[in-house]
């Protein structure tokens, strides 16, 4: 099963980072293989959309969870939609996050596509 | 683009430096002879209307199209989504979702659609108001609180307002120097740019020239709080030979009186005479005086 990991850098030991749609590599991680890439996150710097676009690549991409610190509401709902599973609040190395997800030590995000990102945290 | 007079719009750059305070007391003064147009062009907190007493009548709502995707018809290709540069639509396996604030309201997803499941509806994105006192006629935008389509209002406000036969149009920009500023400038006859002496009007102003010699259009400059900071921005006006038209100076009653929500041209009557000179000068400056 594959999962994504918002990553400040493009390996396993980089910090998790904690924007998803703004983050600087998606990490994407195969839970059973595990065979991984990072993937360069092209709307990291976009003016605007960069959630809709970040959770589009996710769908593509075919995972079924994201692990990362913060996320907005036009990419939770767009993920949410798509069936995919937001875990946030992570931090820590890319590499910890995913081993703490194995162990089923990560509490999945509570609330449904709006508003568990920056509109209800602040 | 105003056929019988002449337009000019106040603008900053940096905001809080007076451009409502210019704008309403330059009105006020010119009415107090002949006929008067103000615009509130800045939409997403017009405040003009404190300083001016005149009723208010909501005219019409401005919108804008936004696509309709039906959804039996959509095959979920992600032609508009690719399209659309402003990630208004995600497009997934099984659905699609569309997020109107995000819409700029080009159409484009309707036209690349092979499927024709997109058709367009209005969306309501602010409103326009009206009011009518002596020689003064005054409009204002206000946007939807949320929303990001500020400059589309500003178009359409521009429109109505200047359809009215005033023969001087006075638009108080929003500040900053984006879009919604370009838009308020747009076919205008002079800008005058308002800023206060001090590192961040100066900053701030150094951009707004740019734009309005970009849009070659003649300009000069108003010093607000006239006595604070520093003298840069005189020996910047100096030495890009630009006009200072007036200074108004860091007076506790001019700020009194602004806190009241009073023009100060009404207690000061000296400073009327000021406003109607410089508006005479700019007339003469554009030909048109």
């Amino acid at each position: 099963m594959k999962i994504i990991v918002s990553s400040t850098g493009d390996n396993l030991d980089s910090a998790v980072d904690s924007r998803f749609a703004r983050c600087r590599y998606f990490i994407v991680f195969d839970t059973d293989s595990y065979e991984w890439k990072a993937i360069p996150n092209d709307s990291a710097f976009a003016g605007g959309g960069a959630g809709v676009q970040s959770a589009q690549l996710a769908a593509r991409e075919g995972a079924k969870a994201i692990i990362t610190g913060n996320i907005g509401p036009n990419a939770s709902q767009t993920l949410s939609a798509s069936g995919i599973k937001i875990f946030t609040g992570i931090t820590g190395t890319v590499k910890d996050a995913i081993e703490k997800y194995k162990k089923g030590e990560l509490k999945e995000s509570s609330g449904t596509e709006r508003g568990f990102g920056f509109r209800r945290r602040w | 683009m105003n056929k019988n007079g002449i337009t000019i719009v106040i603008a900053s750059g940096k905001g809080g430096t007076g451009k409502t305070t210019v704008a309403t007391n330059l009105a006020l003064s010119i009415a107090s002879k002949e006929k008067v147009l103000l615009v509130d062009c800045d939409v997403e907190e017009p405040n003009d209307h404190i300083f001016i007493n005149i009723k208010l009548q909501k005219i019409k709502d401005s919108t804008l199209p936004i696509p309709v995707i039906d959804k039996k018809k959509c095959t979920f290709c992600g032609k508009c989504a690719d399209f659309c540069r402003y990630n208004a639509i995600a497009v997934l396996q099984n659905d699609i979702i569309f997020f109107p604030q995000m819409c700029n309201s080009c159409g484009g997803c309707k036209l690349v659609c092979p499927e024709g499941a997109i058709t367009e509806k209005d969306r309501t994105i602010g409103s326009i108001e009206e009011g009518h006192h002596e020689n003064l006629t005054f409009y204002r935008g206000i946007l939807r609180i949320g929303e990001r389509s500020t400059t589309p209002l500003i178009k359409d406000l521009k429109k109505i307002a200047l359809k009215s036969n005033a023969s001087t149009s006075i638009i108080d920009a929003p500040p900053g120097n984006s879009c919604p500023v370009i838009e308020s400038m747009y076919g205008s006859d002079y800008v005058i740019l308002v800023t206060e002496p001090t590192p961040f009007g100066l900053y701030d102003l150094k951009i707004a020239v740019e734009v309005t010699r970009l849009l070659d259009i003649p300009f000069g400059v108003i010093i607000n709080r006239d006595g604070v900071g520093n003298k840069s921005v005189e020996e910047y006006c100096k030495r890009e030979k630009i006009q200072i038209l007036m200074r108004i100076p860091f007076d506790e009653k001019i700020a009194m009186l602004y806190s009241n929500g009073m023009p100060f041209i009404e207690e000061l009557p000296d400073w009327k005479d000021r406003f109607l000179k410089l508006y005479e000068d700019i007339s003469k400056e554009i030909g048109k005086g």
